[in-house]
C-alpha cells in the first residue's frame, strides 16, 4: 500500500485505525457508497481531496479537482443530478462560494453531502478551528427559504458515523446534509472503527440517466408560471417539518441532577465536557447538553432539561450563535451566561471552568 | 407515401415560448434532428442553462437539467465522468458561458471533458432584455450601453473560439452562423460533427452559433438575420478553429 496512507487496511487483524478527520470522513464517504468527490484546497482541510485523489478512484469512484468551490459544488450537483451519491468538502470560505450551489441542490431537491471544516472569520480570516459558520449552517447560507440538515460531530469517531448516515438521510429526504466540523476535527487523529460497506443503494427513479424505456426526467427549481413556486415551497416546508420531528439528536451529560445546564456543541463541547468532568468531582452540579444536529435544533429536548435547572450557560468558539437558539428553547426565562471565543480562539477547560463558577451567585446576563 | 419533413422525435409538442425571429427555436430543431440521426435520443442528458434557453426541459424530449448561471459546463463534467456511455452537451448563451461561467467553460475545457457544448451568442442577454453581453460588438447599443459599446469604458468582447482553440485540451471548435439556409445547413453538420467526436471519445467540443435576437437588438427579422451577415460575422468570423480529428 501507498506510504502515504497513515494506515495500513488489514481488515482481517485490525478492527480499528488510526485517522485524522478528513480521512475518516473522507472513508465514512466511500462506507456510505459515495461515487464522485469535487473539491478545491484550502487549509485546514488539505488532506481530504489528497486522500480522495487516491482512495476514491481505488473504490470506482471519481474524483475532480475543481477549479473552484463554485464549480466543485455545480460537479456536486451533476453527480446528483443522475442518481449517484456525492461529496465536496472545503473550508469557510470555500463554503461560502458554496452557498449558490446548497441553495439550487435544495431547490431541486437534489441529496448531497457537503462538510465544513469550520476556520476563523469572517473574510479570509485564519486557518485556526472555529465555530462561527453556525449563522450560515443553520439559517439557509444561501439564498430563498430553504434549510440543511446539519450535524456538528465532537469525535472523529462520530464525524466518520454522521458521513456515514448524512448520505442515507440526505437520500431519504431528497435535501443536501451539511457538516459542521472544524479545524481540530479536521487534523486531529484518533481511532476509529469502520461501518460495513453499502451495496445496495436506493434506487432513484427521478436521476437523469437517458430516457431509455421511460419518460423524460427533468430536474430543476424554477417556477414561473404565477402560484407553482409557492406551491413547491410549501411541500419544501412540509418536508422540512418531517426533519424535525424525526431526525433531531442530541445528547446529555450529568444532566439528571443537574442545577447548571452548559449548551456547547462539536469541539467546544468536548472542552467542556472536561470541565464538567472536573466541577462535578468537586461536587458542582453542572450537566451538559450537546445538541447533535443543529438543524433541526432539539429545542423541546433542551426545554425539557432546563425544566429542573437554574441556570443556563452558553459556550461556543464564536460571538454568540447558537446563542439565539438557547434563548428560543428557554422559555422558561432562566438566566443565560455566554462565553464565546472568536476568529479561531479555543478555549481552554480552566477558562471554561473560571467563566461557570464566576456565575453561580449570579453575575451578568446576556 | 415517403415522409420527407417531420418534428424531430427529440422534440416535444410545445407552444414555443421564444421571441418572434428568435434563433433558439432553429438551433434547438438542428440539436433534435442530430441526435435523432444518431438515435441516441434514450441516452443523451442535456443541461440548460440560466438566460432564455433555461427552459430547454420544455422543448427537448429526452432527459434535461437545469444548471445554476454559468455552471453547465461543471454540471456536465460529473455527469458524463460517471456515465461515459451516456451522451452529454450543454446549451448555453453568451452571458452564461463567456461572462459568469468563463471560468467553468474553461477548465472543462483544459480537462478535455469528454461533452459537446452548444453556444449561441447573440451578443446580448436576451432574457433578461437586452443588457450589454460579453460579445457585444463594439459600437452596438444595448440597454446599459446605450451610447454604443465604447471599448475605452466597456472594453473589448471576448472571442470564444479563438480562446478556447488555444486550450491543449479542446478537440473540435467551429464558429457558425443561422443567417441563411446555406449557414443553417454548415451549422447542423457542425452540430453533427461534435455530437460525433463524443460518441467517439474524441473530446470536448464547441459549436459557436451566431444567433439573432431581434426583439432586442431592436430589428426586425429579416434585418437582424443581414446585420448577423454583414456587422456580426465580421468581428465573429465563422470558421473551423480547431479541428484535431480533421486533416
Amino acid at each position: 500500500m501507498d506510504p502515504t496512507y497513515r494506515w495500513q487496511l488489514d481488515k482481517e487483524k485490525m478492527k480499528k485505525f488510526l485517522l485524522t478527520g478528513c480521512e475518516a470522513a473522507a472513508e465514512a464517504a466511500i462506507h456510505a457508497g459515495c461515487k464522485f468527490y469535487a473539491g478545491y484546497p484550502i487549509t485546514p482541510q488539505n488532506r481530504f481531496p489528497e486522500y480522495m485523489s487516491k482512495r476514491l478512484p481505488e473504490e470506482g469512484g471519481i474524483f475532480i479537482q475543481a477549479e473552484s468551490e463554485i464549480s466543485a459544488i455545480n460537479m456536486v450537483f451533476g453527480a446528483s443530478v443522475c442518481g449517484f451519491r456525492a461529496l465536496t468538502s472545503s473550508s469557510s470560505p470555500g463554503i461560502s462560494l458554496k452557498q449558490e450551489g446548497i441553495s439550487y441542490l435544495a431547490g431541486c431537491e437534489l441529496p448531497a453531502v457537503i462538510i465544513n471544516m469550520n476556520r476563523g472569520g469572517p473574510g479570509l480570516g485564519d486557518v485556526t478551528p472555529s465555530q462561527s459558520d453556525y449563522f450560515q449552517a443553520t439559517r439557509g447560507g444561501g439564498h430563498g427559504d430553504y434549510r440543511t440538515i446539519v450535524y456538528a460531530p465532537w469525535t472523529v469517531q462520530e464525524l466518520y458515523d454522521l458521513t456515514y448516515i448524512s448520505f442515507d438521510i440526505a437520500d431519504k429526504y431528497r435535501n443536501p446534509v451539511l457538516i459542521l466540523a472544524d479545524g481540530i476535527l479536521a487534523q486531529i487523529m484518533e481511532s476509529v472503527e469502520f461501518k460495513k460497506k453499502k451495496n445496495k443503494l436506493p434506487l432513484k427513479k427521478w436521476a437523469l440517466t437517458g430516457c431509455e424505456g421511460r419518460q423524460p426526467n427533468s430536474i430543476k427549481s424554477l417556477f414561473l408560471t404565477p402560484g407553482v413556486l409557492e406551491k413547491h415551497n410549501w411541500k419544501l416546508y412540509k418536508k422540512y417539518k418531517k426533519i424535525e420531528e424525526k431526525e433531531v439528536r442530541f445528547e446529555k451529560y450529568f444532566c439528571d441532577d443537574a442545577e447548571n445546564i452548559v449548551v456547547s456543541f462539536g469541539t467546544c463541547a468536548r472542552i467542556s465536557y472536561e470541565s464538567i468532568k472536573i466541577l462535578r468531582e468537586k461536587g458542582e452540579r453542572f450537566g451538559l447538553f450537546r445538541p447533535v444536529t443543529l438543524w433541526p435544533y432539539p429545542y423541546k429536548e433542551l426545554e425539557k432539561i432546563i425544566e429542573k435547572a437554574k441556570r443556563i450557560f452558553v459556550i461556543e468558539m464564536n460571538l454568540g450563535q447558537m446563542l439565539d437558539d438557547v434563548k428560543i428553547a428557554n422559555r422558561k426565562n432562566l438566566p443565560i451566561y455566554f462565553y464565546g471565543r472568536p476568529g479561531g480562539g479555543v478555549p481552554t477547560p480552566e477558562e471554561i471552568i473560571t467563566f461557570l463558577t464566576s456565575h453561580l451567585q449570579g453575575g451578568k446576563r446576556r | 407515401m415517403e415522409v420527407v419533413y417531420k418534428k424531430p422525435e427529440s422534440l416535444k409538442e410545445e407552444i414555443t415560448t421564444y421571441c418572434p425571429g428568435c434563433g433558439h427555436g432553429i438551433i434547438h430543431r438542428l440539436i433534435a434532428e442530430v441526435i435523432d440521426e444518431f438515435n441516441i435520443r434514450e441516452k443523451t442528458i442535456g443541461i440548460a442553462p440560466v438566460g432564455c434557453a433555461v427552459l430547454a426541459y420544455n422543448f427537448f424530449n429526452f432527459d434535461v437539467t437545469e444548471a445554476a448561471h454559468g455552471r453547465a459546463p461543471a454540471v456536465a463534467t460529473a455527469i458524463k465522468r460517471l456515465l461515459p456511455d451516456r451522451i452529454v452537451f450543454t446549451y448555453q448563451g453568451d452571458g452564461d458561458l463567456a461572462a459568469i461561467g468563463t471560468a467553468e467553460i474553461i477548465h472543462a475545457a483544459a480537462r478535455g471533458e469528454n461533452i459537446t457544448v452548444i453556444f449561441v451568442n447573440n451578443a446580448v442577454y436576451g432574457m433578461t432584455k437586452g443588457q450589454m453581453a460579453p460579445t457585444t460588438l463594439p459600437g452596438m447599443k444595448t440597454t446599459t450601453t446605450v451610447q454604443g459599446r465604447d471599448t475605452n469604458y466597456h472594453g473589448y468582447p471576448l472571442k470564444v473560439c479563438e480562446i478556447l482553440s488555444q486550450i491543449d485540451g479542446t478537440s473540435y471548435i467551429e464558429r457558425t452562423s443561422i443567417d441563411s439556409i446555406q449557414g443553417i445547413i454548415k451549422t447542423k453538420s457542425a452540430i453533427k460533427k461534435a455530437f460525433q467526436y463524443q460518441i467517439e471519445n474524441k473530446g470536448f467540443s464547441l459549436i459557436e452559433i451566431l444567433s439573432p435576437c431581434p426583439v432586442n437588438w431592436k430589428m426586425e427579422p429579416i434585418g437582424a438575420m443581414k446585420w448577423i451577415k454583414e456587422v456580426m460575422s465580421k468581428y465573429f468570423v465563422p470558421g473551423v478553429y480547431k479541428d484535431k480529428g480533421g486533416k
